[in-house]
Protein backbone atom coordinates (compact mmCIF):
# COMPACT_ATOMS: atom_id res chain seq x y z
CA UNK A 1 0.00 0.00 0.00
CA UNK A 2 3.04 2.15 0.33
CA UNK A 3 2.88 1.84 -3.51
CA UNK A 4 -0.60 3.56 -3.52
CA UNK A 5 0.46 6.45 -1.28
CA UNK A 6 3.40 7.43 -3.88
CA UNK A 7 1.05 6.88 -7.07
CA UNK A 8 -0.72 9.28 -5.72
CA UNK A 9 1.86 11.73 -5.48
CA UNK A 10 3.25 10.59 -8.86
CA UNK A 11 0.04 11.55 -10.42
CA UNK A 12 -0.64 14.84 -8.72
CA UNK A 13 -0.49 17.54 -11.50
CA UNK A 14 -2.18 20.16 -9.52
CA UNK A 15 0.31 20.42 -6.85
CA UNK A 16 -2.44 19.72 -4.16
CA UNK A 17 -1.15 16.04 -3.50
CA UNK A 18 -3.93 14.08 -4.69
CA UNK A 19 -5.04 12.76 -8.55
CA UNK A 20 -7.91 11.59 -10.26
CA UNK A 21 -6.69 7.96 -9.91
CA UNK A 22 -5.85 8.68 -6.29
CA UNK A 23 -9.34 10.30 -5.59
CA UNK A 24 -10.93 7.03 -6.95
CA UNK A 25 -8.73 4.77 -4.94
CA UNK A 26 -10.07 6.65 -2.16
CA UNK A 27 -13.24 6.34 -2.93
CA UNK A 28 -13.21 2.47 -3.61
CA UNK A 29 -12.60 2.48 0.24
CA UNK A 30 -16.12 4.28 1.08
CA UNK A 31 -17.97 1.18 0.98
CA UNK A 32 -15.74 -1.01 2.55
CA UNK A 33 -13.55 0.97 4.96
CA UNK A 34 -9.98 1.94 5.67
CA UNK A 35 -7.22 1.15 7.68
CA UNK A 36 -4.80 3.52 7.84
CA UNK A 37 -1.29 4.16 9.88
CA UNK A 38 0.65 7.70 9.70
CA UNK A 39 4.19 7.06 10.31
CA UNK A 40 6.19 10.03 10.23
CA UNK A 41 4.43 11.70 7.88
CA UNK A 42 3.87 9.12 5.55
CA UNK A 43 0.21 7.31 5.39
CA UNK A 44 0.06 3.67 5.18
CA UNK A 45 -3.19 2.61 4.18
CA UNK A 46 -4.78 -0.97 4.04
CA UNK A 47 -8.68 -1.75 3.12
CA UNK A 48 -10.68 -3.12 5.25
CA UNK A 49 -10.86 -6.65 3.48
CA UNK A 50 -7.00 -6.69 3.97
CA UNK A 51 -6.79 -6.22 7.71
CA UNK A 52 -6.17 -10.14 8.34
CA UNK A 53 -2.53 -9.03 6.84
CA UNK A 54 -1.69 -6.48 9.55
CA UNK A 55 -0.60 -7.20 13.20
CA UNK A 56 -3.32 -5.74 15.16
CA UNK A 57 -0.77 -5.01 18.43
CA UNK A 58 1.26 -2.79 16.18
CA UNK A 59 -1.66 -0.59 16.61
CA UNK A 60 -2.24 -0.72 20.22
CA UNK A 61 -1.78 2.61 21.63
CA UNK A 62 -1.88 4.84 25.03
CA UNK A 63 -4.70 6.45 23.13
CA UNK A 64 -7.95 5.66 21.56
CA UNK A 65 -10.67 7.86 20.48
CA UNK A 66 -13.01 7.59 17.82
CA UNK A 67 -14.97 10.26 15.44
CA UNK A 68 -17.92 10.34 14.62
CA UNK A 69 -19.81 12.47 12.42
CA UNK A 70 -22.71 13.86 10.26
CA UNK A 71 -25.74 12.52 12.41
CA UNK A 72 -28.18 14.96 10.49
CA UNK A 73 -30.41 14.19 13.94
CA UNK A 74 -33.93 14.87 12.12
CA UNK A 75 -33.32 13.96 8.56
CA UNK A 76 -36.15 11.84 7.39
CA UNK A 77 -35.81 12.05 3.59
CA UNK A 78 -35.32 8.82 1.18
CA UNK A 79 -31.74 8.31 1.64
CA UNK A 80 -32.35 7.25 5.12
CA UNK A 81 -35.35 7.67 7.13
CA UNK A 82 -34.05 6.30 10.46
CA UNK A 83 -31.20 8.51 10.89
CA UNK A 84 -31.78 7.96 14.66
CA UNK A 85 -31.39 3.57 14.11
CA UNK A 86 -28.38 4.38 11.97
CA UNK A 87 -26.96 6.76 14.95
CA UNK A 88 -27.75 3.71 17.78
CA UNK A 89 -25.82 1.27 15.54
CA UNK A 90 -22.71 3.41 15.30
CA UNK A 91 -22.91 3.48 19.26
CA UNK A 92 -23.17 -0.34 19.34
CA UNK A 93 -20.40 -0.47 16.66
CA UNK A 94 -18.12 1.75 18.94
CA UNK A 95 -19.18 -0.05 22.28
CA UNK A 96 -17.80 -2.98 20.39
CA UNK A 97 -14.17 -1.95 19.56
CA UNK A 98 -11.77 -4.04 21.17
CA UNK A 99 -10.23 -1.24 22.57
CA UNK A 100 -12.35 0.83 24.03
CA UNK A 101 -11.93 4.73 23.08
CA UNK A 102 -11.47 7.45 25.61
CA UNK A 103 -13.48 9.48 24.03
CA UNK A 104 -15.69 10.68 21.16
CA UNK A 105 -15.08 13.50 18.79
CA UNK A 106 -18.50 14.94 16.65
CA UNK A 107 -17.04 16.71 14.18
CA UNK A 108 -20.51 18.46 13.48
CA UNK A 109 -24.10 18.55 11.79
CA UNK A 110 -25.42 17.21 15.01
CA UNK A 111 -28.42 18.03 14.11
CA UNK A 112 -30.40 18.72 10.76
CA UNK A 113 -32.45 22.07 11.30
CA UNK A 114 -30.40 23.15 14.41
CA UNK A 115 -33.67 22.43 16.51
CA UNK A 116 -33.53 21.85 20.16
CA UNK A 117 -35.24 18.36 20.29
CA UNK A 118 -32.71 17.08 17.42
CA UNK A 119 -29.76 17.85 19.96
CA UNK A 120 -31.60 16.45 22.64
CA UNK A 121 -32.06 12.96 20.97
CA UNK A 122 -28.32 13.09 19.53
CA UNK A 123 -27.50 13.46 23.42
CA UNK A 124 -29.71 10.85 24.74
CA UNK A 125 -28.39 8.85 21.71
CA UNK A 126 -24.60 9.14 22.55
CA UNK A 127 -25.05 8.82 26.39
CA UNK A 128 -25.01 4.83 26.03
CA UNK A 129 -21.74 5.06 24.57
CA UNK A 130 -19.15 3.55 26.32
CA UNK A 131 -17.22 6.68 26.05
CA UNK A 132 -18.47 9.58 28.10
CA UNK A 133 -16.52 12.56 26.87
CA UNK A 134 -17.90 13.93 23.61
CA UNK A 135 -15.84 16.82 22.02
CA UNK A 136 -17.76 18.92 19.39
CA UNK A 137 -17.28 21.14 16.70
CA UNK A 138 -20.61 22.88 14.78
CA UNK A 139 -21.32 21.78 11.58
CA UNK A 140 -23.51 24.56 9.04
CA UNK A 141 -26.37 22.68 10.05
CA UNK A 142 -25.91 23.36 13.59
CA UNK A 143 -25.92 26.66 13.91
CA UNK A 144 -29.05 27.67 11.32
CA UNK A 145 -30.72 30.76 12.11
CA UNK A 146 -29.09 31.99 14.99
CA UNK A 147 -25.93 32.37 13.70
CA UNK A 148 -24.51 29.49 16.71
CA UNK A 149 -26.47 30.72 19.92
CA UNK A 150 -27.95 27.43 20.82
CA UNK A 151 -24.60 25.53 19.66
CA UNK A 152 -22.80 27.45 22.03
CA UNK A 153 -25.16 27.45 24.89
CA UNK A 154 -25.60 23.48 24.35
CA UNK A 155 -21.39 22.87 23.57
CA UNK A 156 -19.62 25.40 24.15
CA UNK A 157 -18.78 25.41 27.67
CA UNK A 158 -15.01 26.22 28.36
CA UNK A 159 -14.64 27.14 24.30
CA UNK A 160 -13.67 30.57 22.74
CA UNK A 161 -15.27 32.73 20.31
CA UNK A 162 -17.67 30.80 18.16
CA UNK A 163 -16.63 27.66 19.74
CA UNK A 164 -13.02 26.61 18.83
CA UNK A 165 -11.08 25.51 21.57
CA UNK A 166 -8.07 22.65 22.21
CA UNK A 167 -7.23 20.36 24.74
CA UNK A 168 -4.28 17.92 25.70
CA UNK A 169 -4.99 14.36 25.95
CA UNK A 170 -2.06 11.67 26.66
CA UNK A 171 0.43 13.65 24.89
CA UNK A 172 -1.54 14.36 22.02
CA UNK A 173 -2.70 17.98 21.23
CA UNK A 174 -6.13 18.62 20.07
CA UNK A 175 -7.55 21.77 18.53
CA UNK A 176 -11.10 21.88 17.51
CA UNK A 177 -11.58 24.45 15.08
CA UNK A 178 -15.22 25.89 13.46
CA UNK A 179 -15.29 26.57 9.95
CA UNK A 180 -19.36 27.35 9.57
CA UNK A 181 -19.55 30.76 10.30
CA UNK A 182 -19.76 34.26 8.35
CA UNK A 183 -19.54 32.18 5.01
CA UNK A 184 -19.42 34.89 2.18
CA UNK A 185 -21.17 34.51 -1.16
CA UNK A 186 -19.62 32.35 -3.57
CA UNK A 187 -17.04 31.06 -0.81
CA UNK A 188 -16.16 28.56 1.04
CA UNK A 189 -16.13 27.41 4.72
CA UNK A 190 -13.85 29.92 6.74
CA UNK A 191 -11.93 30.54 9.65
CA UNK A 192 -11.55 34.02 10.16
CA UNK A 193 -8.66 35.93 11.71
CA UNK A 194 -10.15 36.04 14.92
CA UNK A 195 -9.74 31.92 14.84
CA UNK A 196 -6.33 32.23 13.17
CA UNK A 197 -4.98 34.80 15.48
CA UNK A 198 -6.27 32.53 18.80
CA UNK A 199 -5.09 29.43 16.78
CA UNK A 200 -0.94 30.29 16.17
CA UNK A 201 -1.03 31.43 19.68
CA UNK A 202 -2.19 28.18 20.86
CA UNK A 203 0.73 26.34 19.09
CA UNK A 204 2.92 28.85 19.67
CA UNK A 205 4.58 27.12 22.79
CA UNK A 206 4.70 23.24 21.38
CA UNK A 207 7.04 21.36 21.15
CA UNK A 208 7.29 20.20 17.81
CA UNK A 209 7.43 16.79 18.54
CA UNK A 210 3.61 16.90 20.12
CA UNK A 211 1.35 15.03 17.92
CA UNK A 212 -1.30 17.42 16.91
CA UNK A 213 -5.02 16.30 15.85
CA UNK A 214 -6.92 19.42 14.29
CA UNK A 215 -10.62 18.36 13.83
CA UNK A 216 -13.19 20.80 12.43
CA UNK A 217 -16.43 20.43 10.14
CA UNK A 218 -15.89 21.21 6.78
CA UNK A 219 -12.81 19.23 5.04
CA UNK A 220 -9.39 21.88 5.91
CA UNK A 221 -8.01 20.90 2.20
CA UNK A 222 -9.48 21.54 -1.30
CA UNK A 223 -11.56 18.06 -1.45
CA UNK A 224 -14.07 19.79 -4.43
CA UNK A 225 -14.41 23.69 -4.35
CA UNK A 226 -16.87 23.80 -6.73
CA UNK A 227 -19.51 22.30 -4.39
CA UNK A 228 -17.81 24.50 -1.49
CA UNK A 229 -15.86 21.60 -0.16
CA UNK A 230 -12.59 23.54 1.33
CA UNK A 231 -12.16 26.15 3.60
CA UNK A 232 -10.31 29.52 2.27
CA UNK A 233 -8.13 30.33 5.02
CA UNK A 234 -7.12 26.67 5.78
CA UNK A 235 -3.38 27.53 4.75
CA UNK A 236 -2.78 29.78 7.46
CA UNK A 237 -4.11 27.27 9.60
CA UNK A 238 -2.08 25.04 8.23
CA UNK A 239 1.21 27.18 7.99
CA UNK A 240 1.03 27.60 11.76
CA UNK A 241 1.40 23.67 11.99
CA UNK A 242 4.47 23.61 10.02
CA UNK A 243 6.84 22.85 12.53
CA UNK A 244 4.97 19.61 14.24
CA UNK A 245 6.40 16.58 12.64
CA UNK A 246 3.41 14.92 12.82
CA UNK A 247 -0.27 16.39 12.37
CA UNK A 248 -3.62 14.95 11.80
CA UNK A 249 -6.68 16.48 10.16
CA UNK A 250 -10.11 15.16 10.95
CA UNK A 251 -12.87 16.76 9.07
CA UNK A 252 -16.76 15.35 8.10
CA UNK A 253 -19.08 17.22 5.85
CA UNK A 254 -18.87 15.00 3.07
CA UNK A 255 -20.30 12.37 4.19
CA UNK A 256 -17.49 9.81 2.83
CA UNK A 257 -14.02 9.08 3.52
CA UNK A 258 -11.44 10.49 1.90
CA UNK A 259 -7.86 10.56 2.28
CA UNK A 260 -4.02 12.18 1.66
CA UNK A 261 -1.34 13.26 3.10
CA UNK A 262 0.76 16.53 2.29
CA UNK A 263 4.31 16.79 3.99
CA UNK A 264 3.50 15.95 7.66
CA UNK A 265 -0.13 16.46 7.48
CA UNK A 266 -2.33 13.71 6.93
CA UNK A 267 -5.83 14.75 6.41
CA UNK A 268 -9.01 12.27 6.60
CA UNK A 269 -12.72 12.91 6.33
CA UNK A 270 -14.91 10.60 8.07
CA UNK A 271 -18.37 8.88 6.74
CA UNK A 272 -21.61 10.36 8.02
CA UNK A 273 -23.90 7.99 10.77
CA UNK A 274 -27.12 9.22 8.57
CA UNK A 275 -26.59 9.28 4.76
CA UNK A 276 -24.10 9.21 2.02
CA UNK A 277 -23.35 11.66 -0.39
CA UNK A 278 -22.03 11.55 -3.91
CA UNK A 279 -18.47 11.58 -5.08
CA UNK A 280 -16.66 14.84 -6.05
CA UNK A 281 -18.32 15.47 -9.61
CA UNK A 282 -20.00 12.41 -9.96
CA UNK A 283 -23.58 14.21 -9.59
CA UNK A 284 -25.06 17.45 -9.90
CA UNK A 285 -25.20 18.23 -6.73
CA UNK A 286 -24.00 17.01 -3.77
CA UNK A 287 -27.36 16.38 -2.36
CA UNK A 288 -28.00 12.96 0.00
CA UNK A 289 -27.43 9.82 -2.46
CA UNK A 290 -30.14 7.46 -2.25
CA UNK A 291 -28.54 3.80 -2.53
CA UNK A 292 -30.66 0.26 -1.86
CA UNK A 293 -31.89 -0.18 1.87
CA UNK A 294 -29.27 -3.53 2.01
CA UNK A 295 -26.55 -1.16 1.09
CA UNK A 296 -26.76 2.43 3.39
CA UNK A 297 -25.03 0.98 6.40
CA UNK A 298 -22.10 0.15 3.88
CA UNK A 299 -21.61 3.39 3.35
CA UNK A 300 -22.24 4.97 7.25
CA UNK A 301 -19.76 4.62 9.50
CA UNK A 302 -17.06 5.54 12.59
CA UNK A 303 -13.14 6.64 12.60
CA UNK A 304 -11.10 4.92 14.85
CA UNK A 305 -8.06 6.63 15.63
CA UNK A 306 -5.22 4.96 18.30
CA UNK A 307 -2.20 7.09 19.18
CA UNK A 308 0.68 5.43 20.34
CA UNK A 309 3.78 7.44 22.42
CA UNK A 310 6.77 7.50 20.79
CA UNK A 311 5.74 6.09 17.86
CA UNK A 312 5.34 9.42 16.38
CA UNK A 313 2.18 7.91 14.35
CA UNK A 314 -1.47 7.53 14.52
CA UNK A 315 -3.44 4.89 13.32
CA UNK A 316 -6.90 6.01 11.52
CA UNK A 317 -9.17 3.23 10.96
CA UNK A 318 -13.07 3.52 9.33
CA UNK A 319 -15.47 0.84 9.72
CA UNK A 320 -18.89 1.00 8.60
CA UNK A 321 -21.81 0.06 9.93
CA UNK A 322 -22.88 -2.68 7.80
CA UNK B 1 -85.25 27.94 -26.55
CA UNK B 2 -82.26 27.69 -28.62
CA UNK B 3 -81.40 31.58 -29.34
CA UNK B 4 -82.36 31.81 -25.16
CA UNK B 5 -80.32 29.51 -24.22
CA UNK B 6 -77.17 30.66 -26.52
CA UNK B 7 -77.77 34.21 -24.70
CA UNK B 8 -77.43 32.87 -21.31
CA UNK B 9 -74.32 31.12 -22.06
CA UNK B 10 -73.03 33.95 -23.56
CA UNK B 11 -74.43 36.21 -21.18
CA UNK B 12 -72.31 33.85 -18.35
CA UNK B 13 -68.88 33.71 -20.22
CA UNK B 14 -69.25 37.55 -20.94
CA UNK B 15 -69.45 37.99 -16.75
CA UNK B 16 -67.15 35.41 -16.10
CA UNK B 17 -64.67 37.04 -18.05
CA UNK B 18 -65.61 40.60 -16.94
CA UNK B 19 -64.68 39.42 -13.37
CA UNK B 20 -61.56 38.12 -14.37
CA UNK B 21 -60.50 41.19 -15.65
CA UNK B 22 -61.81 42.69 -12.95
CA UNK B 23 -59.16 41.10 -10.63
CA UNK B 24 -56.78 40.72 -13.25
CA UNK B 25 -56.65 44.62 -13.44
CA UNK B 26 -57.08 44.63 -9.01
CA UNK B 27 -54.34 43.00 -6.60
CA UNK B 28 -52.57 40.86 -9.59
CA UNK B 29 -51.65 43.74 -11.84
CA UNK B 30 -48.28 43.81 -10.54
CA UNK B 31 -48.11 40.40 -12.19
CA UNK B 32 -49.14 40.87 -15.51
CA UNK B 33 -45.96 43.79 -16.05
CA UNK B 34 -43.97 41.25 -14.66
CA UNK B 35 -45.05 38.66 -16.71
CA UNK B 36 -44.48 41.17 -19.75
CA UNK B 37 -40.92 42.03 -19.33
CA UNK B 38 -39.91 38.17 -17.85
CA UNK B 39 -41.92 35.78 -18.43
CA UNK B 40 -40.75 32.64 -16.19
CA UNK B 41 -40.34 34.89 -13.72
CA UNK B 42 -41.72 35.44 -10.03
CA UNK B 43 -41.04 31.88 -8.73
CA UNK B 44 -37.51 31.14 -7.88
CA UNK B 45 -36.98 27.19 -7.70
CA UNK B 46 -34.04 25.78 -5.54
CA UNK B 47 -33.04 22.80 -6.86
CA UNK B 48 -29.65 20.52 -6.93
CA UNK B 49 -28.12 23.50 -5.15
CA UNK B 50 -28.68 26.03 -7.19
CA UNK B 51 -31.14 29.07 -7.61
CA UNK B 52 -32.82 28.55 -10.92
CA UNK B 53 -33.29 30.96 -12.65
CA UNK B 54 -30.18 32.26 -11.06
CA UNK B 55 -30.50 35.84 -12.19
CA UNK B 56 -34.31 37.15 -12.63
CA UNK B 57 -35.32 40.63 -13.73
CA UNK B 58 -38.38 42.01 -12.79
CA UNK B 59 -40.54 45.73 -11.89
CA UNK B 60 -40.68 47.41 -8.78
CA UNK B 61 -43.35 46.30 -6.45
CA UNK B 62 -42.71 42.33 -7.88
CA UNK B 63 -42.80 39.75 -4.80
CA UNK B 64 -40.61 37.00 -5.60
CA UNK B 65 -41.12 33.75 -4.13
CA UNK B 66 -38.06 30.97 -3.67
CA UNK B 67 -39.45 27.50 -3.58
CA UNK B 68 -36.68 24.82 -1.47
CA UNK B 69 -37.21 21.70 -3.77
CA UNK B 70 -33.84 19.99 -2.24
CA UNK B 71 -33.84 17.05 0.37
CA UNK B 72 -31.37 19.66 2.32
CA UNK B 73 -32.02 23.06 4.04
CA UNK B 74 -30.80 26.21 2.14
CA UNK B 75 -31.49 30.13 2.94
CA UNK B 76 -32.53 33.11 0.42
CA UNK B 77 -30.14 35.86 1.97
CA UNK B 78 -28.87 39.32 0.67
CA UNK B 79 -25.30 39.97 0.07
CA UNK B 80 -25.93 43.43 0.42
CA UNK B 81 -24.62 45.33 4.01
CA UNK B 82 -27.01 45.70 5.69
CA UNK B 83 -29.08 43.05 4.59
CA UNK B 84 -31.77 43.64 2.03
CA UNK B 85 -33.49 40.44 2.71
CA UNK B 86 -33.04 37.39 4.43
CA UNK B 87 -34.83 34.23 5.02
CA UNK B 88 -34.97 31.92 8.06
CA UNK B 89 -33.82 28.47 6.83
CA UNK B 90 -36.04 26.30 4.76
CA UNK B 91 -36.69 22.86 4.87
CA UNK B 92 -38.44 21.05 1.72
CA UNK B 93 -40.88 22.31 0.08
CA UNK B 94 -40.85 25.44 1.85
CA UNK B 95 -40.87 28.89 0.66
CA UNK B 96 -39.44 32.45 1.38
CA UNK B 97 -41.14 35.44 -0.26
CA UNK B 98 -39.56 39.14 -0.29
CA UNK B 99 -41.35 42.18 -2.18
CA UNK B 100 -38.39 44.07 -4.22
CA UNK B 101 -39.87 47.61 -3.26
CA UNK B 102 -36.45 49.64 -4.81
CA UNK B 103 -34.96 49.23 -7.79
CA UNK B 104 -31.36 48.15 -8.11
CA UNK B 105 -29.31 44.79 -8.33
CA UNK B 106 -29.54 42.41 -5.59
CA UNK B 107 -27.41 39.85 -4.84
CA UNK B 108 -28.10 36.93 -2.75
CA UNK B 109 -27.06 33.36 -1.91
CA UNK B 110 -27.35 30.40 0.52
CA UNK B 111 -25.88 31.30 4.05
CA UNK B 112 -25.49 27.19 4.52
CA UNK B 113 -24.38 26.34 0.79
CA UNK B 114 -22.24 29.80 -0.19
CA UNK B 115 -21.42 28.60 -3.70
CA UNK B 116 -24.83 29.21 -4.10
CA UNK B 117 -25.63 32.68 -5.34
CA UNK B 118 -28.40 34.52 -7.59
CA UNK B 119 -29.32 37.94 -8.85
CA UNK B 120 -32.67 39.88 -9.12
CA UNK B 121 -32.24 42.49 -11.03
CA UNK B 122 -35.35 45.05 -10.48
CA UNK B 123 -35.94 47.80 -12.91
Amino acid sequence: MDRKTSKKIMHDHNGDGIDRRGFLECMAWAGTGAFCVMQGGVLKSFSMSRLGDFDAKKMAGELSFVQISDSHMGFNKPANPDVTGTLKAAVDKINGLSTPPEFLLHTGDISHLSKPEEFDTVDQILKGASAKDVFFVPGEHDVLNDDGKQYLDRYGKNTKGAGWYSFDQKGVHFIGLVNVLNLKAGGLGTLGSEQLAWMEDDVKHLKSSTPIVVFAHIPLWSVYPDWGWGTQDSAEALGYLKKFGSVTVLNGHIHQTMQKVEGNVTFHTAMSTAFPQPAPGSAPSPGPMKVPDDQLRKVLGITDVNYTRGKHALAVVDSTLA
Amino acid sequence: MRVRRGVFVSSFWTAAVLAGVLLLAGPLNVTVNAQQTAPAALAVKIDNFSFSPATLTVPVGTTVTWTNQDDIPHTVVSTDDPRAFRSKVLDTDEKFSYTFTKAGTFAYFCSVHPKMTGTVLVK
